[in-house]
């Protein structure tokens, strides 16, 4: 056990060191609570508010956890279907180049017409493009990138398509794959929260920085932020977790740890 | 007449031909291999070794003549699994323990998992790693990894074995070692084999036979019997390498060579 949070000390003393710095010389050099609230006003916010943004949080992480679980069930799935059948590769891929091309946070106008203004469906969709694209790219670079021997070995050995793809193509893109999970967790919440800037229910994470921002509450703004983070940093930790214990020939490999 | 293993008539490779970039890799091979005979393809880079196995193999198709293995057309050959392959790179599945990459040819052939369990552990004994079977392949050497990509070819005991410089990466003291073990486990299992490589000493301590090509556009040049002794009863093993007939085998193959570069 020791050697596993052996870890997590640095990280720690070096945030207790900034946490102190920046308390430290907000006080020192008297900055005025609206530009930058000391981490013990933060802290403070946090509590008074903590059950406004408790829900807020609850409902935030929602959004972002189902537009995650659908984007990535959607770029994987459609990277597989493109893998299988090369030729959707030259009309597909460019399309979803294009899509990722476009600002998508300016999409979210759009949403609120097809769903609905206060339906959180028009937060979850941007969440769900933001999401597909780092999944579909990786995805579909682990499934076409096979050693060029590994194909011939199943084809000297009389394999269809569709075995080369079970067993050679799927395992080779579950790295890739878990990678842009990792990517994309953190990403999910990013986008939950900017969507709900442009509409979307009310009682979630995005509102309640826009409203306390504009009543000059800027403490309880950096607490909800804390509580984004921490959602993100969940998120994180969890796709971290099923990347290790889906890959167990990895473990303690030490070109790939 | 036995039936020969592989008959290769006016065998030859165009790639891109259609286009102002079109390179003819091969042109106008005929070759016969007996069964249980063991050929190596040798040559300059861009001489067609590699591409004259995959034609042997099924993987690419001939732009001209034909190849028939055991009497069948190559495809037939390939569906009915006839063929082994082992690479340069062993191109181990890192997914899957070594037991499971050497039943991986025996797993697409339907083979029950308890009979497969015999098959890896039989091979593993025969490439003398008995005791690697729950490892991964990273934890292996690249020689063990090789050994075990060879006993992933030979697993379901094909007709032919198709090997493109299968120890081409390997440290000298290593591939001497993997040929006398290769030359020991061909000799059990009486299979026939191809055998690209480049090195002169290999092909001559390998082979029955040495196909020796030239380059642009490739073709056979010549082939040269290696009999150090009498066939039947002949033994190889490390001392042959320093004996006078294994001299003159390596150095008539680099005759060759030297007259195929003379060519250019």
């Amino acid at each position: 056990m020791r050697s596993r949070l052996e870890p997590l000390w640095p990280p720690i003393v070096v945030g207790v060191i900034i946490m102190s710095l920046w308390e430290g010389l907000v006080r020192l050099l008297k900055v005025r609570e609206f530009l930058l609230p000391k981490p013990t006003s933060i802290a403070s916010a946090l509590g008074d508010e903590w059950t406004p943004l408790r829900t807020a949080g609850w409902e935030t992480g929602k959004t972002a956890v189902a537009g995650l679980l659908f984007g990535v069930v959607a770029g994987a799935l459609l990277a597989l279907v493109v893998s299988r059948f090369s030729w959707l590769r030259g009309s597909v891929t460019p399309l979803a180049v294009a899509l990722n091309a476009t600002p998508i946070i300016a999409l979210a106008p759009i949403f609120n017409a097809w769903f609905g203004i206060t339906d959180f469906r028009s937060n979850a969709a941007v969440v769900i493009i933001v999401v597909f694209f780092p999944v579909f790219i990786n995805t579909g670079t682990g499934l076409s990138e096979v050693e060029s021997n590994q194909i011939e070995l199943m084809r000297s050995l009389a394999a269809s398509e569709n075995t080369v793809l079970r067993k050679v193509r799927i395992p080779n893109a579950l790295p890739f794959f878990l990678t842009s999970l990792r990517l994309a967790a953190p990403l999910s919440v990013i986008a939950a929260i900017v969507a709900e800037y442009f509409g979307g229910p009310q009682n979630r994470l995005g509102p309640f920085i826009t409203q306390n921002a504009s009543f000059s509450r800027y403490a309880n703004a950096w607490a909800a932020i804390v509580v984004a983070s921490a959602i993100g940093l969940a998120l994180f930790a969890f796709s971290a977790v099923v990347e290790k214990i889906s890959m167990p020939w990895k473990q303690g490999d030490p070109a790939r740890a | 007449m036995t039936e020969q293993a592989i008959v290769a008539s006016g065998l030859g490779k165009t790639f891109n031909s259609r286009s102002d970039s079109a390179v003819t890799a091969l042109t106008d091979v005929d070759l016969s291999v007996e069964p249980g005979e063991f050929v190596s393809l040798i040559g300059p880079s861009g001489c067609g070794k590699s591409t004259m196995l995959r034609l042997i193999g099924d993987l690419i198709v001939p732009s001209e003549g034909t190849v028939e293995v055991f009497g069948k057309p190559a495809a037939q050959a390939r569906a009915d699994r006839d063929y082994g392959m082992a690479f340069q790179k062993a191109g181990l599945f890192d997914w899957r323990k070594v037991s499971a990459n050497i039943e991986l040819p025996l797993e697409l052939a339907g083979w029950s998992k308890s009979r497969r369990r015999e098959r890896s552990a039989e091979m593993l004994d025969l490439v003398k790693l008995p005791d690697f079977g729950d490892h991964y392949p990273w934890q292996l050497s690249g020689g063990m990894q090789q050994r075990v990509a060879i006993a992933r070819a030979l697993s379901f005991q094909p007709k032919l074995l198709l090997m493109d410089e299968p120890f081409g990466a390997l440290d000298e003291m290593t591939r001497e070692h993997m040929q006398v073990e290769l030359l020991s486990i061909y000799r059990q299992l009486r299979s026939t084999v191809v055998f690209v490589t480049h090195s002169i000493p290999e092909a001559a301590f390998l082979s029955d036979r040495v196909v020796v090509l030239s380059p642009r556009p490739g073709r056979i040049h010549s082939i040269i019997d290696v009999v150090l002794g009498d066939r039947e009863t002949e033994t190889r093993d490390e001392d042959t390498r320093e004996s006078e007939g294994f001299f003159r085998k390596t150095t008539e193959i680099r005759e060759a060579l030297r007259s195929v570069e003379a060519q250019q």
